[in-house]
């Protein structure tokens, strides 16, 4: 029997497992929406905006590992898509796009609603196709998915033009899929993997710097493994929380810009330092001329070979999946007869703890004004730290990342490569709706909550019961402290002047909100967020906190690891 | 130092810009680029003259790796290669230079592929430096029009980049 081409779309969708659909209507996609109406295989969430589509199919992604899918329209559809494919991008995260297209005649005529979307996402996306032909179209989108969440994983755009969802031939879904142009690397290289050993049971002051990598493929496992295995300090990036467990003792916690003082020390400070699933971001280890240190060997061990040595030389270089690697390193440390040197570990770790007795988080407790950190602590208090955690980009994001322990992977989502703000609220709803009954906490600030706050819209209309942690210092936070610290306090457009009622705007998008002015609140206020009461209600909690508190420690820009401020 | 960048990819629509977007988007230089379809229809090849140190050139060829479209990538200058270029310049043939021209095409190994009685169109191949060298010993006043196409590289002897 032959098939249109939007049954077809619905049919691979169907058959690739998918679960959710995040989209928004339009002319071009009509003939695919009309198919999405007559089945039921998967359900279709009507998001209020394009952008927040794509936040809520890379939220899905995030939390559980599988592949998000957004559908949106031709033109500005797919234009107001492009933050969130670029977000999914700089993060690698396994997304399906699907975007309609004016119908091939008109391709080229400047018609309505055109726009070459395969163009511009071209820079952003992993891969993209335009569908000129029906017969293509299944096997297109085979490939769409297998390279989304294969290798190092990426958002893959699919544009078909109207005509061709209207269009009829067989459908057949293929089995497997092989591209001759594509073969990512799985195993790690067993001769380097072997020096790795090597070198880090010869190490003295070793220590394990784990990113996103480890999130993306499924590898807290055996990190956390190896690391206790070794005995050795570990510490996350901002996309590697949860990696290895944040409440350990071997864990020194986040490094980099706003990262602790024992970890950027005792990276800074290590003589074999095994990156894993990272990529030496400049928010990560600052500038490289002073990253670099002339005794100190790394291992980096990572599927994309583009990713080594791309700003930081290496020594040993392990191109592969990181959970086989690691357990190809714990296989060999596990038969080896030597053992790390005791006596030069336990000096190590003395050290660092030296470092951590600095204290380089805390903050006044006992302020009359609500401290943002405070509100953190408590979340974590009052959710048993068994919370999935959103954010949006900015001070709070930071704050979340130091306060919020960690202890399982998947649980921490946020914009870490592009840093768009908007992307906490329609991100949290994709993680709520892949795990129904999960703690959802949306941590936000007042100025990144109003970027995509429509979609309190379409946390109604699917009862999505997020809770919404707004640190609202009514202040582009980051941005005033970056102008505090190096722009002589003038504080240009960062402040607020006028913001709406957030409890008042909750409500009025039919859900529950409240306002908290002082410290002795927070707890009551985050109880009842969290109270089987409010269990199946979105919460809205819009907490007054200091306007002038600053995230510390801060390296600045182009500085070094070792070259913090600190509070 | 100069890199001679040769790669197959496949025949398919969208597949240059990604090559170019890949060079402007991370800063890149490209000095030419030349591609045409393979004697296999599906298969492209393309050769890419570019400028960096150990470390750009490195992460350009990773980085055309990387693209989904790219099959193999080859650095041709970390071997023997050979290298060539088609030029076709359009030059006054007129009075005293008509003979000039002939004569200047012959020392140079050019071939006049278009004759007027104002005008030749000379073809000639031959590295870069050959084809700069031609024009620089070229009366100024004498050319027309020029066109190169940029190199076309392959390696020696056993050096085969091939699907």
């Amino acid at each position: 029997m032959e098939l249109t081409g939007a049954e077809i779309t619905v049919r691979c969708l169907a058959e690739e497992g998918v679960e959710y659909v995040f989209g928004y209507p339009g002319g071009a996609v009509l003939n695919i929406y009309d198919a999405i109406y007559q089945q039921d295989k998967f359900k279709h969430v009507l998001v209020r905006h394009e952008q927040a589509a794509v936040h809520a199919a890379d939220g899905y992604a995030r939390a559980t590992g599988r592949t998000g899918v957004a559908l949106v329209t031709s033109g500005p559809g797919a234009t107001n898509a492009v933050t969130g494919i670029a977000t999914a991008y700089m993060d690698s995260i396994p997304m399906v796009v699907i975007s309609g297209q004016v119908p091939t005649p008109a391709i080229g005529m400047d018609a309505f609603q055109e726009v070459d979307t395969v163009g511009i996402t071209r820079p952003c996306v992993k891969h993209n196709f335009l569908v000129k032909d029906i017969r293509d179209l299944a096997s297109t989108i085979k490939k769409a998915f297998y390279i989304a969440s294969t290798g190092r994983p990426g958002p893959v755009l699919v544009d078909i033009p109207k005509d061709v969802t209207q269009f009829t031939t067989e459908f057949s879904y293929p089995k497997s899929v092989s591209l001759r142009s594509y073969n990512p690397v799985t195993k790690g290289h067993s001769g380097q993997i072997k020096r790795a050993v090597q070198m880090l049971l010869e190490a003295k002051r070793p220590m394990i710097y784990a990113g996103g990598g480890v999130i993306l493929s499924d590898a807290a496992e055996q990190l956390t493994e190896l690391t206790r295995l070794l005995g050795f300090p570990c510490t996350n990036t901002l996309m590697g929380l949860g990696g290895f467990p944040a409440t350990d003792p071997l864990s020194v916690g986040m490094l980099g810009m706003h990262g602790t003082y024992e970890a950027n020390m005792a990276v800074q400070h290590s003589d074999v330092l095994v990156a894993i699933g990272a990529r030496f971001d400049d928010r990560v280890i600052g500038s490289p001329e002073h990253f670099y240190q002339e005794e100190r060997k790394i291992i980096h061990i990572d599927i994309d070979p583009s990713s080594i040595s791309k700003r930081v030389r290496v020594d040993v270089p392990i191109v592969g999946n990181v959970p086989e690697v690691l357990t190809e390193m714990i296989k060999l440390i596990k038969a080896s007869k030597e053992k790390p040197d005791q006596t030069a570990l336990k000096t190590w770790l003395t050290q660092i703890e030296l470092w951590r007795a600095r204290d380089c988080l805390k903050y006044d407790r006992h302020s009359d004004i609500i401290k943002p950190q405070f509100v953190l602590e408590k979340l974590h208090e009052i959710t048993g730290g068994d919370a999935f955690v959103t954010s949006d980009v900015g001070q709070h994001q930071m704050w979340a990342a130091q306060f919020y322990k960690f202890d399982k992977p998947r649980r921490w989502i946020n914009s870490g490569g592009l840093g768009t703000m908007g992307f906490g609220l329609p991100a949290a709803m994709g993680v709520q709706l892949a795990h129904p009954g999960a703690m959802v906490a949306c941590v936000t600030g007042e100025g990144s909550i109003q970027m995509n706050i429509q979609e309190l819209a379409t946390c109604k209309q699917f009862n999505i019961p997020l809770k919404i942690i707004l640190l609202n210092n009514r202040y582009l936070g980051m941005v005033r402290q970056w102008q505090e610290f190096f722009y002589g306090e003038r504080y240009a457009e960062s402040y607020m002047d006028t913001l709406p009622d957030f409890v008042k705007l909750a409500e009025a998008y039919g859900h529950h909100g409240r306002r908290i002015d002082n410290p002795a609140e927070v707890e009551d206020a985050l109880k009842w967020a969290f109270s089987d009461e409010m269990k199946e209600k979105l919460v809205f909690l819009d907490f007054r906190t200091d306007q002038t508190e600053n995230v510390y420690p801060m390296i600045p820009g182009g500085k070094g690891l070792s070259e913090m401020i600190l509070v | 130092m100069r890199h001679i960048i040769s790669l197959l990819m496949e025949n398919e629509a969208g597949a240059l810009s990604r090559v170019a977007g890949l060079f402007s988007a991370r800063g890149y230089n490209i000095e030419s680029l030349t591609v045409a379809p393979t004697e296999d229809a599906t298969l492209s090849r393309m050769t890419i003259v570019t400028r960096g140190s150990d470390e750009v050139i490195e992460q350009i060829t990773k980085q055309l790796n990387k693209l989904i479209d790219v099959v193999k990538v080859v650095d041709l200058s970390e071997a023997g290669h050979i290298e060539r270029e088609l030029m076709l310049v359009k030059v006054r043939a007129e009075g005293e230079w008509r003979e000039e021209m002939k004569r200047m095409s012959d020392i140079f190994r050019g071939r006049i592929i278009d004759v007027t009685d104002k005008t030749y169109t000379i073809e000639m191949t031959g590295a870069g430096h050959k084809l700069d060298a031609f024009l620089e010993a070229l009366d100024k006043g004498a050319i027309l029009e020029t066109v190169r196409t940029g190199a076309s590289g392959i390696g020696r002897g056993d050096r085969i980049l091939k699907f």
